[in-house]
Protein backbone atom coordinates (compact mmCIF):
# COMPACT_ATOMS: atom_id res chain seq x y z
CA UNK A 1 0.00 0.00 0.00
CA UNK A 2 1.56 3.82 -1.17
CA UNK A 3 0.95 6.26 1.49
CA UNK A 4 0.33 9.91 -0.22
CA UNK A 5 1.08 12.95 2.12
CA UNK A 6 0.22 16.03 1.28
CA UNK A 7 1.90 18.93 2.36
CA UNK A 8 0.56 22.43 3.37
CA UNK A 9 -1.20 24.13 6.06
CA UNK A 10 -4.62 23.71 4.77
CA UNK A 11 -5.01 26.35 2.02
CA UNK A 12 -7.31 26.50 -0.79
CA UNK A 13 -4.26 25.02 -3.52
CA UNK A 14 -4.03 22.16 -0.70
CA UNK A 15 -7.18 21.23 -0.18
CA UNK A 16 -7.26 20.95 -4.62
CA UNK A 17 -4.50 18.85 -4.31
CA UNK A 18 -6.11 16.63 -1.75
CA UNK A 19 -9.00 16.30 -4.04
CA UNK A 20 -6.91 15.18 -7.48
CA UNK A 21 -4.53 12.73 -5.15
CA UNK A 22 -7.48 10.95 -3.83
CA UNK A 23 -8.94 10.96 -7.69
CA UNK A 24 -5.88 10.21 -8.87
CA UNK A 25 -5.67 6.42 -6.15
CA UNK A 26 -9.27 5.51 -7.90
CA UNK A 27 -7.68 6.31 -11.23
CA UNK A 28 -4.42 4.06 -11.18
CA UNK A 29 -6.77 1.57 -8.67
CA UNK A 30 -4.52 0.84 -6.35
CA UNK A 31 -4.21 0.89 -2.90
CA UNK A 32 -3.07 4.19 -1.33
CA UNK A 33 -3.83 5.95 1.77
CA UNK A 34 -4.13 10.13 1.71
CA UNK A 35 -2.69 12.20 4.49
CA UNK A 36 -2.32 15.70 4.87
CA UNK A 37 0.81 17.16 6.48
CA UNK A 38 0.12 20.47 8.08
CA UNK A 39 3.14 20.60 10.99
CA UNK A 40 5.30 23.13 9.62
CA UNK A 41 8.54 21.73 10.98
CA UNK A 42 7.58 18.39 9.05
CA UNK A 43 6.95 20.28 5.25
CA UNK A 44 10.03 21.67 5.90
CA UNK A 45 11.88 18.39 6.74
CA UNK A 46 11.06 17.19 3.16
CA UNK A 47 12.76 20.96 1.80
CA UNK A 48 9.47 22.50 0.88
CA UNK A 49 9.06 25.85 0.90
CA UNK A 50 6.48 26.70 -1.63
CA UNK A 51 3.34 24.60 -0.82
CA UNK A 52 1.42 22.66 -1.33
CA UNK A 53 3.84 19.78 -2.03
CA UNK A 54 3.37 16.25 -2.86
CA UNK A 55 4.74 13.27 -1.38
CA UNK A 56 4.62 9.59 -2.25
CA UNK A 57 6.53 6.95 -0.18
CA UNK A 58 8.32 9.81 1.16
CA UNK A 59 9.79 10.97 -1.88
CA UNK A 60 8.86 14.72 -2.70
CA UNK A 61 7.40 14.40 -6.46
CA UNK A 62 5.95 17.94 -6.83
CA UNK A 63 5.73 21.18 -5.41
CA UNK A 64 4.85 25.01 -5.54
CA UNK A 65 1.96 23.44 -7.97
CA UNK A 66 -1.33 21.26 -8.49
CA UNK A 67 -0.58 18.00 -10.54
CA UNK A 68 -3.71 16.78 -12.45
CA UNK A 69 -5.46 13.84 -11.42
CA UNK A 70 -4.05 12.08 -13.92
CA UNK A 71 -0.50 13.05 -13.61
CA UNK A 72 -0.20 11.82 -9.79
CA UNK A 73 -2.30 8.37 -11.18
CA UNK A 74 0.57 8.11 -13.36
CA UNK A 75 3.77 8.65 -10.78
CA UNK A 76 1.17 6.24 -8.47
CA UNK A 77 1.62 3.66 -11.19
CA UNK A 78 5.22 4.05 -12.00
CA UNK B 1 20.40 15.59 -1.91
CA UNK B 2 17.34 13.92 -3.40
CA UNK B 3 17.31 14.48 -7.11
CA UNK B 4 13.93 14.39 -8.45
CA UNK B 5 12.36 13.44 -11.77
CA UNK B 6 8.81 15.38 -12.70
CA UNK B 7 6.69 15.87 -15.22
CA UNK B 8 4.79 13.54 -17.03
CA UNK B 9 3.18 13.15 -20.15
CA UNK B 10 -0.39 14.72 -20.58
CA UNK B 11 -3.17 13.87 -23.60
CA UNK B 12 -4.16 16.97 -25.19
CA UNK B 13 -6.76 18.05 -28.05
CA UNK B 14 -5.69 20.48 -29.92
CA UNK B 15 -1.91 21.72 -30.75
CA UNK B 16 -0.87 23.88 -28.00
CA UNK B 17 1.31 26.19 -30.28
CA UNK B 18 -1.82 26.48 -32.51
CA UNK B 19 -4.09 27.41 -28.73
CA UNK B 20 -1.32 30.17 -27.70
CA UNK B 21 -1.18 31.52 -31.17
CA UNK B 22 -4.88 32.35 -31.53
CA UNK B 23 -5.19 33.21 -28.03
CA UNK B 24 -2.12 36.11 -28.31
CA UNK B 25 -3.69 36.99 -31.21
CA UNK B 26 -7.29 37.61 -29.84
CA UNK B 27 -5.59 39.04 -26.94
CA UNK B 28 -3.76 41.69 -29.46
CA UNK B 29 -7.05 42.21 -30.83
CA UNK B 30 -9.04 43.17 -28.27
CA UNK B 31 -6.29 45.04 -26.68
CA UNK B 32 -6.46 47.51 -29.38
CA UNK B 33 -10.25 47.19 -30.21
CA UNK B 34 -11.65 48.08 -26.52
CA UNK B 35 -11.14 51.84 -25.70
CA UNK B 36 -13.28 52.86 -29.16
CA UNK B 37 -15.48 49.65 -28.72
CA UNK B 38 -16.60 51.24 -25.30
CA UNK B 39 -16.51 54.71 -26.89
CA UNK B 40 -19.07 53.67 -29.31
CA UNK B 41 -21.09 51.50 -26.67
CA UNK B 42 -21.44 54.62 -24.28
CA UNK B 43 -21.82 57.53 -26.18
CA UNK B 44 -23.21 55.94 -29.80
CA UNK B 45 -25.58 52.85 -28.79
CA UNK B 46 -26.33 53.90 -25.25
CA UNK B 47 -26.53 57.11 -26.38
CA UNK B 48 -25.21 58.79 -23.39
CA UNK B 49 -24.25 62.76 -23.95
CA UNK B 50 -20.12 63.51 -23.60
CA UNK B 51 -19.07 65.75 -20.67
CA UNK B 52 -22.51 64.93 -18.69
CA UNK B 53 -21.98 63.06 -15.60
CA UNK B 54 -23.99 59.95 -15.97
CA UNK B 55 -22.55 59.37 -19.42
CA UNK B 56 -18.70 59.75 -18.23
CA UNK B 57 -19.32 57.65 -15.43
CA UNK B 58 -20.69 54.97 -17.58
CA UNK B 59 -17.59 55.38 -20.24
CA UNK B 60 -14.78 55.08 -17.16
CA UNK B 61 -16.70 51.88 -16.04
CA UNK B 62 -16.57 50.50 -19.60
CA UNK B 63 -13.35 51.86 -20.48
CA UNK B 64 -11.57 50.43 -17.76
CA UNK B 65 -13.06 47.24 -16.51
CA UNK B 66 -12.07 45.91 -19.95
CA UNK B 67 -8.94 47.22 -19.69
CA UNK B 68 -7.70 45.77 -16.67
CA UNK B 69 -9.17 42.56 -17.35
CA UNK B 70 -7.21 41.78 -20.29
CA UNK B 71 -3.94 43.04 -18.58
CA UNK B 72 -4.69 40.79 -16.00
CA UNK B 73 -5.48 37.85 -17.91
CA UNK B 74 -2.19 38.40 -20.47
CA UNK B 75 0.48 39.72 -17.76
CA UNK B 76 -0.55 37.16 -15.09
CA UNK B 77 -0.10 34.53 -17.31
CA UNK B 78 3.48 35.43 -18.73
CA UNK B 79 4.91 36.41 -15.49
CA UNK B 80 3.40 32.79 -13.68
CA UNK B 81 4.60 31.44 -16.91
CA UNK B 82 8.24 33.19 -16.04
CA UNK B 83 8.28 32.66 -12.33
CA UNK B 84 7.65 28.76 -12.89
CA UNK B 85 11.30 29.07 -13.35
CA UNK B 86 12.49 30.82 -9.89
CA UNK B 87 10.30 28.67 -7.20
CA UNK B 88 11.71 29.63 -3.84
CA UNK B 89 13.66 26.36 -3.41
CA UNK B 90 15.79 27.85 -5.96
CA UNK B 91 16.06 31.12 -4.50
CA UNK B 92 17.21 29.94 -1.23
CA UNK B 93 19.82 28.20 -3.35
CA UNK B 94 20.98 31.31 -5.30
CA UNK B 95 21.35 33.43 -1.89
CA UNK B 96 22.60 30.77 1.15
CA UNK B 97 26.64 32.02 1.72
CA UNK B 98 26.08 35.46 0.21
CA UNK B 99 27.30 38.70 1.75
CA UNK B 100 25.22 40.74 3.59
CA UNK B 101 24.40 43.39 0.63
CA UNK B 102 24.49 41.24 -1.94
CA UNK B 103 21.64 38.63 -0.38
CA UNK B 104 19.90 41.47 0.89
CA UNK B 105 19.64 42.99 -2.53
CA UNK B 106 19.14 39.75 -4.38
CA UNK B 107 16.15 38.62 -1.86
CA UNK B 108 14.57 41.87 -2.72
CA UNK B 109 14.74 41.27 -6.31
CA UNK B 110 13.92 37.51 -6.35
CA UNK B 111 10.89 38.93 -4.27
CA UNK B 112 9.49 40.61 -7.81
CA UNK B 113 9.16 37.11 -9.09
CA UNK B 114 8.53 34.61 -6.67
CA UNK B 115 5.08 34.06 -6.17
CA UNK B 116 3.85 34.44 -2.45
CA UNK B 117 0.74 33.96 -0.51
CA UNK B 118 0.13 34.24 3.43
CA UNK B 119 0.08 30.28 3.98
CA UNK B 120 3.22 29.87 2.04
CA UNK B 121 5.08 32.66 4.28
CA UNK B 122 5.81 30.10 6.90
CA UNK B 123 7.13 27.58 4.86
CA UNK B 124 9.27 30.11 3.44
CA UNK B 125 10.71 31.11 6.31
CA UNK B 126 11.68 27.76 8.01
CA UNK B 127 13.78 27.29 4.96
CA UNK B 128 15.84 30.21 4.63
CA UNK B 129 16.46 30.11 7.92
CA UNK B 130 17.40 26.66 7.45
CA UNK B 131 19.91 27.27 4.86
CA UNK B 132 21.54 29.47 6.99
CA UNK B 133 19.99 32.91 5.40
CA UNK B 134 20.76 35.89 7.67
CA UNK B 135 17.17 36.82 9.15
CA UNK B 136 17.88 40.68 7.33
CA UNK B 137 18.25 39.07 4.09
CA UNK B 138 15.21 36.53 4.91
CA UNK B 139 12.73 40.09 5.74
CA UNK B 140 13.82 41.79 2.67
CA UNK B 141 12.36 38.87 0.36
CA UNK B 142 9.35 38.84 2.72
CA UNK B 143 8.61 42.35 2.07
CA UNK B 144 9.27 42.54 -1.34
CA UNK B 145 7.43 39.35 -2.47
CA UNK B 146 4.19 40.16 -1.44
CA UNK B 147 4.46 44.00 -2.23
CA UNK B 148 6.17 44.03 -5.98
CA UNK B 149 3.37 41.47 -7.07
CA UNK B 150 2.47 41.42 -10.50
CA UNK B 151 -1.36 42.27 -9.52
CA UNK B 152 -0.59 45.90 -8.10
CA UNK B 153 1.72 46.32 -10.60
CA UNK B 154 -1.21 45.22 -13.76
CA UNK B 155 -3.20 47.64 -11.65
CA UNK B 156 -1.27 50.18 -11.64
CA UNK B 157 -0.44 50.05 -15.19
CA UNK B 158 -3.79 49.61 -16.59
CA UNK B 159 -5.36 52.51 -14.47
CA UNK B 160 -2.27 54.86 -13.92
CA UNK B 161 0.13 54.00 -16.80
CA UNK B 162 3.39 51.99 -17.27
CA UNK B 163 5.42 54.96 -15.53
CA UNK B 164 3.55 54.55 -12.36
CA UNK B 165 3.72 50.84 -12.54
CA UNK B 166 7.84 51.21 -12.57
CA UNK B 167 7.81 53.93 -9.65
CA UNK B 168 5.62 51.54 -7.84
CA UNK B 169 8.00 48.47 -8.77
CA UNK B 170 11.34 51.04 -7.42
CA UNK B 171 10.12 52.29 -4.23
CA UNK B 172 8.56 48.59 -3.21
CA UNK B 173 12.11 47.17 -3.87
CA UNK B 174 14.31 50.18 -1.84
CA UNK B 175 11.62 49.94 0.88
CA UNK B 176 12.24 45.88 0.95
CA UNK B 177 16.55 46.65 0.45
CA UNK B 178 16.17 49.05 3.49
CA UNK B 179 13.63 47.27 5.59
CA UNK B 180 16.15 44.41 5.35
CA UNK B 181 19.65 46.17 6.40
CA UNK B 182 17.27 47.68 9.09
CA UNK B 183 16.00 44.18 10.50
CA UNK B 184 19.42 42.62 9.84
CA UNK B 185 21.20 45.58 12.21
CA UNK B 186 18.05 44.41 15.12
CA UNK B 187 20.44 41.61 16.11
CA UNK B 188 16.66 40.13 16.65
CA UNK B 189 17.96 36.34 15.99
CA UNK B 190 16.90 35.15 19.41
CA UNK B 191 13.26 35.93 18.93
CA UNK B 192 13.25 33.39 16.13
CA UNK B 193 11.56 29.72 18.16
CA UNK B 194 13.87 27.79 18.67
CA UNK B 195 12.10 24.87 16.77
CA UNK B 196 13.37 26.51 13.55
CA UNK B 197 17.11 26.85 14.52
CA UNK B 198 16.81 23.50 15.43
CA UNK B 199 15.93 22.23 11.73
CA UNK B 200 19.00 24.61 10.26
CA UNK B 201 20.99 22.53 8.15
CA UNK B 202 18.90 19.94 8.35
CA UNK B 203 16.69 19.99 5.39
CA UNK B 204 16.98 18.43 2.06
CA UNK B 205 17.84 20.16 -0.90
CA UNK B 206 15.15 19.59 -3.62
CA UNK B 207 16.50 19.83 -7.38
CA UNK B 208 14.31 21.70 -9.61
CA UNK B 209 11.80 19.62 -11.34
CA UNK B 210 12.11 19.51 -15.51
CA UNK B 211 8.77 20.36 -15.93
CA UNK B 212 8.02 20.16 -19.57
CA UNK B 213 6.55 23.20 -21.61
CA UNK B 214 2.95 22.09 -21.38
CA UNK B 215 3.03 21.51 -17.86
CA UNK B 216 4.04 25.16 -17.28
CA UNK B 217 1.85 26.69 -19.81
CA UNK B 218 -1.16 24.48 -18.75
CA UNK B 219 -0.27 25.78 -14.49
CA UNK B 220 -0.11 29.26 -15.43
CA UNK B 221 -2.84 29.47 -17.25
CA UNK B 222 -4.69 27.41 -14.24
CA UNK B 223 -3.47 29.78 -11.80
CA UNK B 224 -4.28 32.63 -14.42
CA UNK B 225 -7.78 31.84 -14.50
CA UNK B 226 -8.49 31.03 -10.76
CA UNK B 227 -6.97 34.27 -9.78
CA UNK B 228 -8.99 36.45 -11.88
CA UNK B 229 -12.00 34.69 -10.86
CA UNK B 230 -11.20 35.29 -7.71
CA UNK B 231 -10.51 39.30 -7.94
CA UNK B 232 -13.38 40.12 -10.58
CA UNK B 233 -15.87 40.72 -8.88
CA UNK B 234 -13.69 42.87 -6.36
CA UNK B 235 -12.77 44.63 -9.25
CA UNK B 236 -15.87 45.30 -10.97
CA UNK B 237 -17.22 46.69 -7.83
CA UNK B 238 -13.90 49.18 -7.17
CA UNK B 239 -14.69 49.95 -10.67
CA UNK B 240 -17.92 50.99 -9.97
CA UNK B 241 -17.27 53.15 -7.47
CA UNK B 242 -15.02 54.63 -9.03
CA UNK B 243 -16.83 55.64 -12.09
CA UNK B 244 -19.13 57.15 -9.36
CA UNK B 245 -16.70 59.42 -8.17
CA UNK B 246 -15.51 59.77 -11.45
CA UNK B 247 -18.49 61.20 -12.36
CA UNK B 248 -19.74 62.72 -9.21
CA UNK B 249 -17.73 63.38 -6.43
CA UNK B 250 -16.89 66.93 -6.21
CA UNK B 251 -13.22 67.35 -6.05
CA UNK B 252 -12.46 69.57 -3.10
CA UNK B 253 -14.31 67.31 -0.87
CA UNK B 254 -11.24 64.43 -1.87
CA UNK B 255 -8.53 66.69 -1.96
CA UNK B 256 -9.46 67.99 1.41
CA UNK B 257 -9.47 64.42 2.64
CA UNK B 258 -6.52 62.96 0.73
CA UNK B 259 -4.77 65.96 -0.87
CA UNK B 260 -1.54 67.81 -0.88
CA UNK B 261 -2.87 70.43 1.91
CA UNK B 262 -3.80 67.67 4.17
CA UNK B 263 -0.15 67.04 5.92
CA UNK B 264 -1.78 63.97 7.51
CA UNK B 265 -2.60 62.12 4.28
CA UNK B 266 0.05 59.89 4.21
CA UNK B 267 -0.58 58.19 7.61
CA UNK B 268 -4.65 58.56 7.00
CA UNK B 269 -4.39 56.24 3.72
CA UNK B 270 -2.25 53.73 5.17
CA UNK B 271 -4.65 53.49 8.25
CA UNK B 272 -7.57 52.65 5.99
CA UNK B 273 -5.47 50.49 3.96
CA UNK B 274 -4.70 47.95 6.62
CA UNK B 275 -8.33 46.53 6.91
CA UNK B 276 -8.35 45.95 2.81
CA UNK B 277 -5.22 43.56 2.78
CA UNK B 278 -4.82 41.93 -0.42
CA UNK B 279 -7.87 43.90 -2.11
CA UNK B 280 -6.07 46.30 -4.41
CA UNK B 281 -8.49 45.07 -7.03
CA UNK B 282 -11.42 46.69 -5.62
CA UNK B 283 -9.46 49.37 -3.78
CA UNK B 284 -6.82 50.52 -6.51
CA UNK B 285 -9.74 51.35 -9.06
CA UNK B 286 -11.51 53.78 -6.12
CA UNK B 287 -8.28 55.48 -5.38
CA UNK B 288 -7.39 55.72 -9.43
CA UNK B 289 -10.97 58.18 -9.50
CA UNK B 290 -9.67 60.10 -6.33
CA UNK B 291 -6.49 60.76 -7.79
CA UNK B 292 -7.98 62.24 -11.14
CA UNK B 293 -9.93 64.38 -8.50
CA UNK B 294 -6.65 65.53 -6.90
CA UNK B 295 -4.57 62.82 -4.52
CA UNK B 296 -1.02 63.15 -4.70
CA UNK B 297 0.76 60.50 -6.48
CA UNK B 298 3.39 59.62 -2.77
CA UNK B 299 -0.42 59.06 -1.17
CA UNK B 300 -1.22 56.61 -3.80
CA UNK B 301 2.15 54.71 -3.75
CA UNK B 302 1.71 54.88 0.13
CA UNK B 303 -2.13 53.09 -0.20
CA UNK B 304 -1.05 50.61 -2.52
CA UNK B 305 2.10 49.41 -0.62
CA UNK B 306 0.45 49.21 2.56
CA UNK B 307 -2.81 47.79 0.96
CA UNK B 308 -0.22 44.82 -0.17
CA UNK B 309 2.36 44.67 2.21
CA UNK B 310 0.89 45.05 5.53
CA UNK B 311 -1.16 42.41 5.98
CA UNK B 312 -2.26 41.62 9.90
CA UNK B 313 -3.49 37.74 8.65
CA UNK B 314 0.72 37.19 7.92
CA UNK B 315 2.01 38.94 10.91
CA UNK B 316 -0.19 36.54 13.14
CA UNK B 317 0.90 33.48 11.15
CA UNK B 318 4.73 34.27 11.42
CA UNK B 319 3.72 34.18 14.79
CA UNK B 320 4.40 30.09 14.32
CA UNK B 321 8.31 30.73 13.61
CA UNK B 322 8.71 34.11 15.26
CA UNK B 323 7.82 35.62 18.50
CA UNK B 324 6.21 39.37 19.00
CA UNK B 325 8.65 41.68 19.19
CA UNK B 326 10.61 40.69 16.30
CA UNK B 327 7.23 40.72 14.10
CA UNK B 328 6.65 44.34 15.73
CA UNK B 329 10.07 45.34 13.83
CA UNK B 330 9.20 43.91 11.17
CA UNK B 331 5.19 45.46 11.28
CA UNK B 332 7.05 49.02 12.69
CA UNK B 333 9.97 49.03 9.85
CA UNK B 334 7.55 47.96 6.43
CA UNK B 335 5.36 50.91 8.17
CA UNK B 336 8.02 53.63 8.23
CA UNK B 337 9.26 52.63 4.99
CA UNK B 338 6.00 53.19 3.03
CA UNK B 339 5.26 56.43 4.95
CA UNK B 340 8.42 57.48 4.15
CA UNK B 341 8.02 56.37 0.17
CA UNK B 342 5.08 58.85 0.43
CA UNK B 343 6.02 61.61 1.91
CA UNK B 344 9.12 61.50 -0.57
CA UNK B 345 7.04 61.67 -3.82
CA UNK B 346 4.57 63.68 -2.35
CA UNK B 347 7.67 66.28 -1.53
CA UNK B 348 9.35 65.40 -5.06
CA UNK B 349 6.41 65.28 -7.29
CA UNK B 350 4.30 68.91 -7.02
Amino acid sequence: MKKIEVLGPGCANCKRLEANAREAVVMAGIEAEVVKVTDYGRIAAYGVMSTPGLVIDGKVVSYGRIPSAGDIALWLSE
Amino acid sequence: MTTLRLGAARRFQPPLRLTVGVSAGAWLVAWFAEAPLSDWLTFSVLGLERGSQFGEAVAFFLLDVPKVLLLLVGIITVVTLIRGFFPPERVRAALAGRGRMTGTVGAASFGIVTPFCSCSAVPLFIGFVEAGIPLGVTFAFLISSPMVNEVALVLLWGLFGPGIALVYMAAGLTVAIVGGLVIGRLGMERYVEDYVWALQGKGVTLVAAPLTWEDRIHDAWAYTKDLVRRIAPYLLIGIGIGALIHGYAPTDLVAAIGGRSNPLAVPIVVLIAIPLYSNAAGTIPIVQALLGKGMPLGTTLAFMMAITAISLPEFIILRRVIRWPLIAAFAATVTIGILFIGYLFNFLIV
